[in-house]
């Protein structure tokens, strides 16, 4: 899994890292002094820039995050399931899933379970603090944290095992 | 204090409307160089051109404020530019970029003196010129790699390599410089070589191992002691070289790189406005001393140097983007990016004119820098518009149908 970085020194400006990716594409991060971030993509020649975005330092911190975060949900799960009593679950949401195209509000799970949702997984990216209005899709993998009875109950939620009338009043 | 005469009193007024309606000036027209894309420098310049004498108005108070401020300004520029670099990276470029450094002192500094001494303005004007010509600027290109997002390049750290040796070989220049101008003998130059040379050599040493000691005099915690422990030591330095006839710039460039670590980082930062404002009164003062009617005469000389100099100056910049493994655009990229000439060759027309050589070198030099700071924006975007190398491309194209088809 090693991943191949270059370094360039750039004297008077910061430094350069020059990441491999598997297709033989470039992406290349400039840190200047200043703390600005620029990421850079790189041309079909490999020299080039064919595109470059300049980030602030807090805005850096915030793409950081995004990137980092599933391995840092996956830490957080190992922790919490030796945290007494709780567990961390992926759980599915299924094709037929009466939440699928549905936002995550409706389903209500921490009022009618306990548990809580911290994160959504697609297609391997992870959206941390999903918001009430984030919309489920069917193949996402809900990230819930809560006891075994809770969490379970959330599962039933999600594959509609558990009939779910009118959204009660919260 | 506040016992000054009428007289003064008004005297001082006029400084303050003078003053004042040249920085709003200067802020306006920093303001138009963002919306064009240009850099700053030609706009102050020919701010200063249009202020001064034979300009459309002329200044009388502020002249010897302005001046006293352009000296500070130059300190400013080069301790600024001192502390930018760290010595490990003076130590390394010189390592690996020497040859380049070589080539690029020899294509751009013979021009300039060959163009002076051919026009029968004999041999110290040959030597301010030759520095005019050779120093790209460091300045102007940085901004402008950033500006076009080309920082992460593989050609730019050929680029900033280059820029380095130079700023480096202008410490030994300019107290060579400054020994000759002053009209020392043999003995004197040689001198100035070796107190140049061996301080030089001494700084970067001391900077790379005791580093930390010579920044432990001044703290980074007090950002305030920080800000008049570092302009005071600059000041002090510069002054001294000064007197010992080193050149302040150079003094205050040595100061820059022998700070390092956090006390270099806050000083950048604190400096960076105070920088703004003296180098900016630096600019403006040059094109004041400057009439505006001696301009159009220096025209055909100053057209013929940028046309020699800017085909030598790609030359260099392709040469050291191809040694880097570069392919064909990155090259052309490198070679119109160290096109501009700027603050270094400002500050050189301004030590020889300041010494009487030849006083059109003032206007020649202005003319010089404000058109290949022209014609260097002109052309930055002509190399990307070159066809990339072929086989990369398809291969490229290849991946993304790849990446495509696994979509869901």
């Amino acid at each position: 899994m090693g991943v191949e970085i270059t370094n360039r020194v750039l004297p008077g400006i910061g430094v350069c890292q020059e990441v491999a990716l598997h297709d033989g594409r470039r992406v290349g991060v400039v840190t200047r002094r200043n703390g600005l971030r620029d990421i850079v993509i790189y041309d079909d020649d490999g020299d080039g820039a064919d595109a470059t975005v300049a980030l602030t330092d807090d805005e850096a911190n915030a793409v950081a995050e995004i990137l980092g975060a599933p391995q840092l949900t996956f830490r957080l799960a190992a922790l919490q399931r030796q945290a007494d009593g709780l567990i961390v679950e992926q759980l599915p949401v299924p094709a037929d899933s009466p939440f699928a195209h549905r936002p995550l509000g409706d389903t209500q799970a921490r009022t009618r379970t306990g548990a809580s949702i911290v994160a959504v997984l697609r297609q391997g990216a992870a959206m941390a603090s999903p918001t009430p209005d984030f919309v489920l899709f069917p193949g996402d993998l809900v990230v819930t944290v809560g006891t075994q009875a809770s969490v379970n109950q959330v599962a039933h939620l999600l594959d509609g095992s558990t009939e779910v009338g009118p959204a009660g009043t919260g | 204090v506040l016992a000054a005469g009428g007289g003064s009193d008004l005297h001082v007024s006029t400084l303050l409307v003078e003053l004042g309606a040249i920085l709003f000036v200067l802020g306006v027209l920093g303001r138009v160089a963002r919306l064009l894309r240009i850099p700053v420098i030609p706009l102050y310049l020919a701010a200063g051109l249009f202020f001064g004498q034979g300009g459309v108005l002329s200044l009388s108070a502020s002249e010897d404020f302005l001046k006293v401020s352009a000296d500070i300004g130059v300190i400013l520029l080069l301790v600024m530019l001192g502390l930018e670099y760290s010595a490990r990276e003076l130590k390394d470029s010189l390592r690996t970029q020497a040859p380049i450094g070589l080539l690029d002192g020899l294509l751009n500094a013979l021009p300039g003196a060959l163009v002076a001494l051919l026009a029968g303005w004999g041999g110290l004007a040959a030597l301010a010129l030759a520095g005019v010509t050779w120093v790209s600027s460091s300045g102007v290109i940085a901004k402008t790699l950033g500006d076009l997002g080309r920082l992460g390049n593989r050609e730019t750290p050929a680029i900033l390599g280059v820029l380095v040796i130079e700023d480096l070989m202008m410490a030994l220049y300019l107290p060579v410089l400054t020994a000759l101008l002053a009209g020392g003998g043999a003995s004197t130059v040689v001198i100035a070589i070796v107190v140049a040379v061996s301080t030089v050599s001494v700084v970067i040493v001391l900077a790379t191992r005791f580093g930390r000691h010579v920044t432990l005099l001044i703290s980074a915690d007090d950002r305030e002691s920080l800000l008049l422990g570092v302009l005071g030591l600059t000041l002090l330095v510069a002054g001294i070289a000064d007197q010992l006839k080193v050149s302040a710039a150079v003094g205050a460039f040595l100061v820059g790189i022998a700070v390092s670590g956090t006390v270099a980082e806050t000083a950048t930062e604190l400096l960076a406005p105070l920088r703004d404002v003296f180098a900016a009164a630096f600019f403006v003062t040059f094109g004041l001393s400057t009439n505006p009617g001696d301009l159009v005469p220096m025209l055909p000389m100053a057209i013929l140097l940028v046309v020699v100099t800017s085909s030598t100056k790609m030359a260099t910049g392709y040469v050291a983007a191809r040694r880097a493994n570069v392919k064909r655009r990155g090259r052309w990229r490198a070679a119109v990016a160290l096109i501009p000439r700027g603050e270094f060759s400002v500050v050189i027309a301004a030590l020889a004119v300041a010494a009487g050589v030849d006083d059109r070198i003032g206007p020649l030099t202005a003319c010089y820098v404000l058109l290949t700071i022209v014609l260097a924006a002109a052309v930055q975007g002509l190399p990307n518009r070159l066809a990339a190398t072929p086989t990369r491309r398809l291969r490229g194209r290849r991946d993304r149908s790849e990446l495509g088809g696994r979509e869901p």
